[in-house]
């Protein structure tokens, strides 16, 4: 794969507050993600990681005050949020939405034929799209039910985080983000979804990876860990510092840059 | 219910003026005392008046206007619907039947004959049912326009199903003058064990007054769809009487694109044990001369019996959806089974759902529910597509599909389904026209 730039997503001093309220969530967030890289953000809960992963993809209800984003180099801000799809950013959610009456299949096929004619590729037959989310869908244990039934409607927890995996598989994102994938996994469900996501690690292609326990961490191997409280990145270091986060919690952390 | 006298003078006066120039038709006895007998019931219940309960929601006005407003025939841009269904057409141009671009009415099973044929003979199945159902429909609520019907109409079809028909009837009505104003009233008889699938499509006319009687034997299965036509001027108020016998299946599905005012009504008898009767409406509507009025009346009068009614409106730009559903369920209709939902999805908020869900429980051991909302595109959904890099507007159709699949489900037939998907997808399509 080839790339332009070593920075697959650029944050620069990222302001946001929520359009409808007064109230400032992300406070100064700087972070760089390189191609290749698996970046881990940990934080204590309302800290903002869900809010850093939803502003990026382009979700409404936020205004940014201030700072950039980008993609690849391309400015993301701008964006609307299937631009920003289509340019390679994807987003797997902590809460995956349940559409009923829209098949899992329809979905990913008019997902993945939406991103290639924005840019210009030739869309996937009905024929071979089947042929790829049939043998992406078996590694990942996703039954043809599953595929066939409205988007996670009756899916269980650890269902809805597969199939988020799959759609990961299916697009080919350049710029993963994993808004807490870890959550409502039982042991066996998160070797799934780690091995899902280790088989996409690539040279050319980035990874943060929202978490709260170490045990994810245990599965895909991070290059950089973050903390981010209270809207900022607070201390960054390497895989250590997630070992520090489950052994003492963030206590001693906080304290520490406070 | 009370209603003044003075109200009442009002819509007999009214009454007097619509009939004024118009004829009763003529011929055998049955139809004369059947024709006479609408005519008695509707000089003494009146035209429907803005100020009635039952049309609080859909203007009566120009229904009931001696003369039918104009309206411009309708240039199709689309492929015929159904191409690829084999079925047994018969052609109605502006309420007028067209015997030329009908096929011949031979098909094994059934028996059909016109109204205008059939009414001077003496002696025909047809008497026992020309408007006996639409008059016990009127019981409970006063129906003028569906006596209208019944008092005047010259031409229509009667079939008498005797087996089970290997291919639909399909009613085609074309619209061809824009001032035409079109009255057909069709009878059905399903014998005992009788299996039949009825289409009716097209626009039919101005303005359009059709009713149609079905009575159900034991057993027998009754499957009608229906798409009213794209004529964005066009007007029409139609009326389904149904009486359903033991065991029977009674199921309605219709499309409604277009048209400024279209009021459905269909109301339904289950008489027998175990029936089942399912009602189904997909609408879509654009515009602010929209209005579309579903409104239905399910009576249980048996025991363990089925009833459903699915409706869904999509509406945009101004577009007004009615729905006026009823379940009465008697004393003695015990197991009683009846679910009814409408519901309806605006895409702006010019547009205006105006609902009126109806029980009325006279047994103790039914399962009801009924429920009716109103909502906007939900907007995680969309953003959760939209980040799967699907552009709004196709967003927009998948969700729109979606909120009318429940209702597009009641189709039992995969061809006719389909047919249907076309049109709706075809309306999304012009979204921006
Ligand atoms: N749409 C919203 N409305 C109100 N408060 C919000 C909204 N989105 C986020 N917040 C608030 O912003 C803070 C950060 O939330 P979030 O980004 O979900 O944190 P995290 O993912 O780190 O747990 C929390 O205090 C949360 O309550
Ligand atoms: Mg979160």
């Amino acid at each position: 794969m080839l790339w332009e730039h070593n920075k697959m997503l650029e944050i620069k001093d990222l302001h946001v507050k929520l359009e409808e309220e007064d109230k400032q969530i992300l406070k100064g967030v700087n972070l760089t993600v390189e191609p290749g890289k698996v970046h881990a953000i940990m934080g204590p809960n309302g800290s903002g990681k869900s809010t850093l992963s939803y502003v990026l993809s382009g979700k409404g209800g936020y205004e940014v005050t201030g700072g950039s984003a980008s993609l690849d180099g391309d400015e993301l801000l701008d964006m609307e949020a299937e631009e920003r799809a289509a340019a390679g950013l994807f987003l797997a959610f902590q809460y995956p939405v349940e559409i009923p009456g829209v098949g899992n299949m329809t979905f990913l096929r008019t997902a993945v034929n939406a991103q290639r004619k924005a840019r210009g590729e030739e869309e996937m037959s009905a024929g071979e799209f089947l042929k790829v989310i049939r043998a992406k869908a078996k590694t990942l244990k996703i039954d043809a039910d599953m595929l066939k039934r409205p988007v996670n409607v009756g899916f269980s927890g650890g269902e809805k985080k597969r199939n988020e995996i799959l759609q990961m598989a299916m697009l080919e994102p350049k710029m993963c983000i994993l808004d807490e994938t870890d959550s409502g996994l039982d042991v066996d469900a998160m070797k799934l979804v780690s091995e899902g996501v280790n088989a996409l690690r690539d040279e050319g292609r980035g990874f943060l990876v929202i978490t709260h326990y170490q045990r994810l961490l245990d599965h895909i191997k991070p290059d950089v860990v973050h903390i981010m409280a209270d809207g900022r990145i607070v201390k960054t270091g390497g895989p250590e510092l997630a070992l520090e986060v489950e052994n003492n919690g963030y206590a001693d952390i906080l304290a520490e840059v406070a | 219910m009370a209603q003044s006298s003075k109200m009442l003078q009002v819509k007999q006066d009214a009454t007097e003026a619509f009939l004024a120039d118009r004829a009763v038709p003529t011929g055998a006895a049955w139809a004369n005392d059947a024709r006479a007998d609408a005519l008695g019931r509707l000089r003494e219940m009146g035209l429907p008046h803005g100020r009635d309960e039952y049309w609080k929601f859909t203007k009566p006005d120009s229904l009931v206007h001696a003369d039918a407003p104009k309206a411009a025939v309708f240039q199709y841009d689309e492929a015929p619907l159904w191409a690829d269904v084999e079925s047994l057409k018969i052609v109605f141009v502006d309420g007028v039947f067209d015997a030329d671009a009908s096929d011949d009415f031979a098909l094994e099973g059934l028996e059909i004959e016109r109204l205008a044929d059939v009414a001077g003979k003496d002696i025909h199945w047809v008497k026992d049912l020309y408007g006996v159902l639409e008059t016990r429909g009127q019981d409970a609520v006063q129906r003028p326009l569906a006596a209208v019907n019944t008092a005047l109409a010259t031409d229509g079809v009667f079939i008498h199903v005797t087996g089970k028909v290997s291919k639909p009837v399909n009613l085609v009505y074309l619209h061809k003058s824009d001032t035409s104003d079109a009255i057909l009233h069709h009878c059905i008889k399903l014998d005992e064990g009788a299996e039949m699938t009825l289409l009716e499509t097209g626009p039919a006319a101005a303005r359009f007054n059709k009713l149609l009687e079905v009575d159900v034997a034991d057993t027998a299965k009754f499957n009608h769809v229906r798409v009213q036509g794209r004529d964005h001027e066009r007007r029409a108020v139609t009326g389904c009487f149904a009486r359903l016998g033991s065991e029977s299946a009674f199921k309605s599905f219709t499309l409604t694109m277009n048209g400024v005012l279209t009021r459905n009504e269909c109301v339904i008898e289950l008489t027998g044990d175990d029936a089942i009767a399912h009602v189904a409406g997909a609408c879509v509507g654009d515009g602010k001369d929209f209005h579309h009025d579903d409104t239905v009346f399910i009576t249980h009068d048996a025991v363990n019996c089925e009833s459903r009614q699915v409706f869904k409106k999509v509406l945009r730009n101004g577009a007004t959806g009615v729905f006026q559903g009823k379940i009465l369920v008697k004393k003695d209709a015990q197991k009683t089974d009846g679910y009814q939902i409408s519901q309806s999805l605006l895409l702006d908020d010019d547009s205006q759902f105006l609902a009126k869900p109806e029980l009325e429980i006279y047994a103790d051991d039914v399962i009801c529910s009924h429920g009716s909302t109103t909502g906007a595109i939900d907007e995680d959904a969309m953003f959760y597509l939209r980040s799967r890099g699907v552009p709004e507007a196709e967003a927009t159709d998948l969700l729109v599909l979606a909120f009318l699949a429940e209702a597009l489900e009641e189709i039992e037939d995969e061809t006719l389904a389909e047919g249907i998907l076309e049109r709706l997808e075809g309306w999304l399509a012009r979204r921006a026209s």
